[in-house]
């Protein structure tokens, strides 16, 4: 029958299912709905609104309106005439008046810098200047003729602005607008980028190489003894991360335990100590350490119920143990390799605090950066821009990871 | 050492001994010889090492003391890899990445047979156990039965000269089981080939073997073929262990070569085949088959000892009525009569006598 199976009084299946189920599906909503509003309330708000920055910043137009109006009248390239004058130091003035002349000037510092000093000077003097004020201005700063500034002034009179991703990428845009690559020596945040990978894709790999024989060793020991060891991985869990990082300083730097005792018994001399901190060796030897237990917990988690008899039975059709391992224990173990690389790539990806602490300048990562333009620079909008990058790069990643193993080859624990 | 002397020493236990804390001996001095072509079993409760015998045989345990050979060779220290040995593993242990076919042709591959080659032997292993059309699933898409099936070919299919199996049929159901078990057979007397089979199910150790060595406590009990061990159990442990057992302690009153006297701790005499006897007045347990206990006069052999017996239970099991009685105090006394046409119907409350032939009932060492 075409409309389907009906209930013995006939009333449709489907609806009659649905309204056996209301009530126990009401009742799972609201048991949730702490929950949800929890995740709302604090995860998707604060990031949306802070990967909303990235696109939106009003420093400018919010406080310059008869500028903007200005731009949105004539298009780009046109030289700036009288009225254009005028306007900027009608709106120069109102903003010193309103005391934020300095947001203005930072907005425009984003994108050409050393031009905030301009705007908080003119709005020093913005009440004395008469007309025509574009000889005022051109007297007050000559820089006020410069072509690129017009057209810094133009792309920021909008609110919305792509110019931060540019940045985030060592993109510009020149005095006409079109996107060029930034000068030689302000592109860093490619090269941040690439490092951030680079090294993450290096810890990842250290992480596998040492957690594999350990998640191994405490998969086949008996559980009493597992347990144990299991607790010595978890230790450093337990201990505050500042903690963690500041006893790799100990042991590390120049004048630290190894050095000490590498001078001590004779392998180097006392000049010529290594200098194992305040550069990458610092980050990838501490970060390994760190996220070490997040590659052991999900590879043990996979490895634990792998029943011996799957290599032994490998081992008596005839496969030496490197051929028995290599076709049928690792491939068993796979979900446990994704996930925990997963799990130690994207963590690392992120990691601020120890390469902030260890790193020095070559051991620096994005996060570090962001860090920076969160709390010195306080441009939001760009940090904003490149986290969002970073995350994209993430989900990217994510993505091709589903693609090539398949996702629900994952397992976490 | 000539072919036919190899042939019936195949494999050879030599004076094996195995511990893993070197405080307990859990293989304790075993001594075995299993010929080419035989099925052997090795039957036993959980922990009495018979696993580790096996284990032992593939290379995945090492004996601690005594040596173990193979055609002849002592092979202690060849790795498993090279002892070319077929193993059927008790959870089947199929490689749960690889489809059935490869499964099928991992042994092969290792081997470094040819891609044609291998795919014939696959086929061929295959079409031997029914499932030809199976090459492209995964095990996880099977049934216990096939699953079982498959692992039976993998073991079989880079043709071993002999093949262990560790409890393959323990996770199926009781009739795939029997069917199983003559499959298992019918393929070893057609392939020629030597099994060392270890069970705890002492049915199907009845049915398959040629031979079975029944394990306890880190020794071989007693190595027999089937009906032997049945009829003649050389000790209380086999008797016990085997099949369903009666047991009547007494103290032996007299005996010979042929025969013993026995009296039991209620007084009366029964008779008896010593076994484990050596002096008059000795403990002893003599056991009886429930099915070779009589209760008709006329079927009692002349001249035997009979022993009273109060009916306390008569259970009907289709094919045959099992009789529990009370009989010199002990109330587990069993005996099992045919449902055959004009038998005598026993109720609960009926006092009877019984009796068996001398030879079916064994005195043994009072365990």
């Amino acid at each position: 029958m075409r409309g389907g199976l009906t209930t013995a009084d006939g009333k449709p299946l489907k609806q009659a299912l649905a309204h056996a189920q209301a009530r126990a599906k009401r009742k799972a909503l609201l048991l949730v709905v702490p929950l949800l509003a929890f995740i709302l309330i604090t995860f998707v708000m604060p990031i949306g609104q802070l990967l909303f920055r990235s696109i939106h910043n009003d420093g400018f137009s919010a406080n310059m309106p008869q500028i903007s109006a200005w731009f949105d009248e004539t298009k780009a390239g046109d030289a700036p005439d009288e009225a254009a004058y005028a306007a900027l130091v009608a709106d120069i003035a109102a903003a010193a008046e309103a005391r934020t002349i300095g947001v203005v000037g930072t907005r425009v510092n984003y994108e050409l810098s050393g031009t905030r000093s301009l705007f908080t000077s003119a709005g020093r003097n913005a009440e004395d200047l008469q007309p025509p004020y574009r000889e005022a201005m051109l007297d007050l700063n000559e820089k006020w003729g410069d072509p690129q500034l017009w057209g810094v002034m133009r792309s920021v009179s909008s609110a919305y602005s792509a110019n931060f991703y540019l940045a985030a990428l060592d993109l510009a845009r020149d005095e006409n607008g079109e996107i060029v690559r930034a000068p030689e020596d302000r592109r860093i945040y490619g090269m941040l980028f690439m490092r951030t990978l680079w090294l993450s894709a290096l810890i990842t790999g250290l992480c596998l190489i040492l957690a594999y024989p350990v998640a191994h060793l405490l998969a086949v020991l008996p559980l009493a003894k597992s347990n144990l060891l299991m607790i010595l991985v978890l230790l450093p869990f337990w201990t505050s991360l500042l903690v963690r990082t500041t006893s790799w300083m100990v042991m590390l730097q120049e004048q630290g335990v190894i050095n000490n005792t590498l001078v001590a018994l004779g392998l180097i001399g006392n000049e010529s100590r290594i200098q194992m901190m305040y550069n990458q060796a610092g980050t990838i030897i501490a970060m390994t350490h760190i996220l070490l237990p997040f590659m052991i917990l999900p590879l043990y988690s996979v490895m634990r119920p792998i029943n011996p008899s799957y290599v032994r039975a490998a081992r008596s059709l005839g496969a030496t143990s490197w051929t028995a391992f290599r076709r049928v224990y690792l491939p068993q173990t796979l979900p446990g390799i994704g996930a925990g690389a997963l799990l130690v790539f994207i963590l690392s990806v992120g990691y601020y605090i120890t390469p902030a602490l260890v790193g020095g300048a070559s051991g620096q990562l994005i996060s570090n950066l962001i860090a920076y333009h969160m709390q010195d620079s306080l441009n939001w909008s760009l940090a904003a821009a490149l986290a969002a990058l970073l995350l994209a790069g993430v989900l990217i990643l994510y993505w091709l990871y589903d693609r090539l193993i398949g996702i629900d080859n994952l397992k976490l624990g | 050492m000539n072919a036919s002397t190899a042939d019936a020493a195949f494999v050879e236990f030599d004076r094996v001994q195995k511990s893993y804390d070197g405080e307990t001996l859990v293989v304790k001095d075993l001594n075995l010889t299993i010929a080419k072509g035989e099925f052997l079993t090795m039957l036993g409760p959980s922990g009495s090492g018979k696993t580790t015998c096996l284990m032992m045989l593939a290379g995945f345990e090492t004996a601690t003391h005594g040596e173990i050979k193979l055609a002849g060779r002592p092979i202690n220290q060849v790795p498993p890899h090279k002892r070319g040995i077929g193993m059927v593993f008790q959870n089947y242990a199929l490689f749960p990445h690889m489809s059935v076919g490869e499964n099928l042709a991992f042994p092969l591959e290792v081997r470094g047979m040819g891609k044609s080659e291998r795919e014939a032997k696959v086929a061929r292993a295959l079409d031997m156990v029914q499932m030809g059309a199976f090459a492209n699933r995964r095990p996880a898409q099977l049934s216990g039965g096939q699953q079982q099936r498959i692992a039976l070919a993998r073991a079989l299919v880079f043709d071993p000269e002999l093949v262990l199996m560790d409890e393959p049929l323990g996770a199926l159901d009781k009739q795939l089981r029997e069917h199983m078990q003559f499959e298992i057979k019918a393929l070893h007397d057609r392939l020629g080939i030597t099994v060392v089979y270890v069970t705890h199910d002492q049915g199907e150790a009845l049915t398959m073997s040629d031979r079975i060595a029944v394990f306890n406590d880190g020794r071989i009990q007693q190595l027999a073929p089937p009906a032997e061990l049945y009829e003649r159990p050389r000790n209380s442990f086999v008797a016990q262990f085997i099949g369903e057992n009666n047991k009547l302690p007494g103290i032996i009153e007299e005996f010979d070569d042929k025969k013993a006297l026995v009296r039991l701790a209620t007084g009366e005499l029964i008779d008896a085949t010593p076994v484990n006897i050596r002096a008059k007045g000795q403990q002893t347990l003599v056991s009886i088959r429930p099915e070779r206990v009589e209760f008709k006069p006329e079927m009692m052999p002349p001249g035997i000892h009979r022993i009273g017996a109060d009916v306390l239970e008569v259970v009907y099991m289709g094919d045959i009525f099992r009789t529990r009685m009370r009989v010199a105090g002990s109330e587990d006394f069993v005996m099992k009569c045919r449902n055959t046409i004009g038998q005598r119907k026993l109720t609960p409350g009926e006092r009877i006598e019984i009796a068996w032939h001398a030879e079916d009932a064994r005195a043994l060492d009072p365990m």
